[in-house]
């Protein structure tokens, strides 16, 4: 059986690192070999972070390399812009179309680039985007976008939904639970764009 | 049972599953997962302590108690903990006593990237290096059996992706360990000269004994494949390198001191050509050149940074990463940032306002560096700050304290930086030090410390009332204030200042990510005010951004920390109510 690579990239503060646990759980629930590689510390304060989730028969590295993701799962636009080499080019990339801009660009020093989606809808065929901040809102929560991310993700994948929401319930804190499922059906509902 | 776990929290299970019941660290990324996840089992004793080398003089007391024990620090927090490390590899053991050192390599959040494999030689004790989360666990048991057996302290030597990825692992029982008597024995513990000098052969013997162990251990393991190609390796170059060269042949080292001689010369006799591969520091090539053996290694392999399946395809294959697409945009760097609402954003901004040459510590306050703030004009390492500023002084005269400070968190500052301040004292120098107390170990992720009130466990404790520490070490002056009572604060740090002598201001306000901490509604910049002098950018707040023809707030990103109104001069930054959440 083929592994499959997965990266979660964000700002740091944007909860890349429970999407990625939700996915882990899932990838352990369906009997495969799985490892999850997350960041923490410093680049968690509002910098660029990605995590990355392998699954398959035997996973050796935890990390992703250029040219060998299945999937890029991106919170942010410029985010995406930044690790989209590492995409297969065969891969479905899912898109949050959220622009968070980095220092340099609010002091002016650099420019936040214009035409993203553009530019990888013109490369890539499997290309999803996602008004994930509206329909986070729509759910309850604004914070909620990392797990209409996992909706989305869950939408286009070979799971059952059952093992997602039981991988939500056993991740997410239990007060927040109800507005993470509605987050979830938020994406999972999501029509193909 | 299947579990997915962290690195760090298949350590802690290990801990647990081991029967260890006393733990101890000082929180420091990638290593503090370890600890926080071993003060979920109740019944091991667990502590934050105030330093590393507290932290290990406490295990290293447990385990002459008769427990097993165990101290978790990143790798520069063993810099601080060697102290007590040398000479506990001298009197041994009696419970079994595992440190848990954590490396990061490529700096993902340290100052250096120094490799823990050669303190542990200096000290002359095991290291074992797990390379997945499984390894985790079970090398922990086997740290703990090793230690008891060798009569030695052992490191368990981490990576940042060792602890930072998360692998299946299969739980095990909790084993029955019986605390060993408490037997009084000063030739074994109380190392002065006499005594110390007939415990030093007996480490070197311990040492030979340990390389007889390293060549049958099972912790060192090699795998046959094809045999035109052999690699040595350990930790998760292994993994790398697994993934690079598939199907050749493995040695696969668990026990990194002492290297074994007749394992690694047997297996480089089977193999056409033998690959070290190593991150850091070149230990295991070294000891193989040592043996005379022809490897490759760090002639082709960088001494720097994180190693990838990448990086090993190009350098030892010479198979480059092809561009698969036509995209030639560059993204702009996203350095991390102060958090928006952050306290020590004010602070920072008083001090540049006032060109203040800024000694910095180690903490999220470090990010006071990055632009457009820029105030930080030093970092070395835990607690330097004071001592730093000290030494300008007294290079450059008192002159120099008159337009100096020196910043440093609450829990740094408890950490080592009492004692710098002390030296202020005693040696007569008249500098300021700013204590940043956001009531919290900021940066690792929210870990109480002494001045919090609450042990690891969230129970309520004595607090160090940092004001009365100050008085008692001899500094008269010391002042409180919310730095967001910005012209307060600015007066305050005037004052102190300019006084010719030792002073400290606590710039007292909670991280604005704690829970109990409530913001006001967001805020919106009034087009019709705003006369776009730019004051509120001058603060390096990530929510409020410059759009070139106006300047607005990003509502998603503002904390409504109520800090920009009170620098705008036009009274254009307005509630815009609402808090979504």
């Amino acid at each position: 059986m083929n592994n499959t690579s997965v990266l979660i990239v964000g700002v740091g503060g944007q909860g890349t690192l429970l999407a990625s646990r939700i996915l882990g759980d899932v990838a352990l629930s369906s009997g495969l070999d799985v490892k999850v590689s997350e960041v923490h510390g410093m680049s968690q304060r509002g910098g660029s972070v990605v995590t990355y989730v392998k699954m398959g028969e035997k996973i050796y590295s935890p990390i992703i390399e250029k040219n060998e993701a299945d999937i890029i799962l991106c919170f942010e636009k410029l985010e995406a812009l930044r690790w989209i080499d590492y995409a297969k080019k065969d891969a479905t990339i899912i898109i949050n179309d959220q622009r968070i801009d980095p220092m340099p660009v609010i002091t002016g020093k650099a420019k936040y680039p214009e035409n993203i989606i553009e530019e990888i809808k013109a490369n890539y065929k499997n290309v999803i985007v996602v008004p994930a901040l509206d329909m986070a809102k729509k759910s309850g929560n604004i914070k909620a976008v990392n797990v209409v991310m996992i909706g989305v993700l869950a939408r286009h994948s070979k799971f059952e939904k059952d093992i997602w929401i039981k991988a939500i319930e056993k991740t997410v804190k239990p007060q927040f639970l109800e507005v993470n499922l509605k987050a979830f059906e938020e994406g999972y509902n999501q029509s193909d764009t | 049972m299947k579990k997915l776990m962290l690195g760090n929290e298949a350590i802690a299970r290990g801990v647990y599953e081991a029967g260890a019941t006393v733990a101890t660290a000082y929180p420091g990324t990638p290593s503090t997962e370890i600890t926080e996840n071993i003060a979920k089992y109740d019944e091991i004793y667990s502590e934050w302590a105030p330093n590393e080398k507290v932290a290990l003089e406490v295990a290293i007391g447990a385990s002459i108690g008769g427990a097993r024990a165990c101290c978790a620090m990143k790798h520069v927090g063993l810099n601080v903990a060697a102290d007590p490390l040398f000479t506990a590899s001298y009197t041994g053991v009696n419970g079994g006593l595992v440190i848990f050192v954590a490396d990061d390599p490529g700096m993902h959040s340290s100052q250096n990237e120094q490799d823990t494999r050669m303190i542990a030689a200096g000290a002359k004790v095991p290291v074992l290096e797990p390379s997945d989360s499984s390894e985790c666990k079970e090398f922990t048991k086997e740290a703990f059996k090793i230690s008891e057996d060798y009569d030695t302290p052992v490191i368990v030597r981490l990576t940042t992706r060792v602890s930072h990825s998360q692998g299946i692992i299969e739980l095990s029982e909790k084993e029955n360990y019986e605390i060993k008597p408490y037997v009084k024995n000063i030739a074994k513990y109380v190392m002065m000269p006499g005594m110390a000098k007939k415990r030093h052969p007996l480490v070197e013997e311990r040492t030979k004994k340990l390389k007889e162990f390293a060549e049958h251990s099972s912790l060192n393991r090699i795998e046959w494949g094809d045999k035109k190609v052999g690699i040595i390796t350990s930790g998760i170059s292994y993994q790398y390198a697994k993934e690079a060269f598939g199907d050749v042949s493995y040695l696969k080292l668990g026990i990194l001191n002492p290297l074994p001689d007749k394992l690694i010369k047997d297996f480089a006799e089977e193999v056409d050509t033998l690959y070290v591969i190593e991150e850091l520091d070149p230990v295991i090539e070294n000891h193989c050149l040592k043996l005379g053996l022809n490897v490759t290694g760090k002639s082709k392999l960088p001494l720097v940074g994180e190693y990838s399946t990448s990086l090993l395809r190009e350098n030892l294959l010479g198979e480059k990463v092809e561009k698969l697409n036509s995209i030639t945009e560059e993204a702009p760097p996203r350095p991390p940032v102060l958090c928006p609402g952050c306290p020590h954003r004010a602070t920072y901004y008083v001090l540049k306002k006032l060109k203040l040459n800024v000694s910095g510590d180690i903490g999220c306050y470090t990010l006071g560096a990055m632009a457009p703030l820029e105030t930080v004009d030093t970092t070395i390492c835990m607690g330097a700050s004071i001592g730093v500023a000290l030494g300008m002084e007294k290079a450059r005269g008192k002159d120099m304290s008159r337009k100096t400070v020196a910043v440093i968190g609450d829990s740094t500052f408890i950490h080592s930086g009492i004692t710098g301040l002390i030296d202020i004292v005693y040696n007569k120098g008249t500098g300021t030090v700013i204590i940043l107390d956001n009531s919290i170990t900021g940066m690792t992720g929210h870990q109480h410390n002494p001045s919090t009130g609450f042990t690891i466990k969230g129970e309520p404790t004595k607090q160090v009332d940092l004001v009365k520490l100050c008085h008692a070490v001899g500094v008269d002056r010391v002042r409180v204030c919310d730095p967001f009572n910005l012209k307060e604060f600015e007066q305050i740090v005037k004052e102190e200042v300019a006084a010719e002598e030792p002073s400290v201001i606590i710039a007292q306000r909670p991280c604005a990510l704690l829970k109990y901490v409530k913001h006001g509604p967001i805020l919106a910049i009034n087009k019709d005010k705003c006369a776009k002098c730019r004051m509120c950018m001058r603060l390096g707040c990530p929510a409020i951004v410059d759009r070139g023809d106006h300047i607005e707030i990003n509502p998603t990103q503002c904390a409504g920390c109520d800090l920009c109104p009170k620098v705008c001069k036009f009274n254009a930054i307005e509630k815009a109510g609402g808090r979504d959440e």
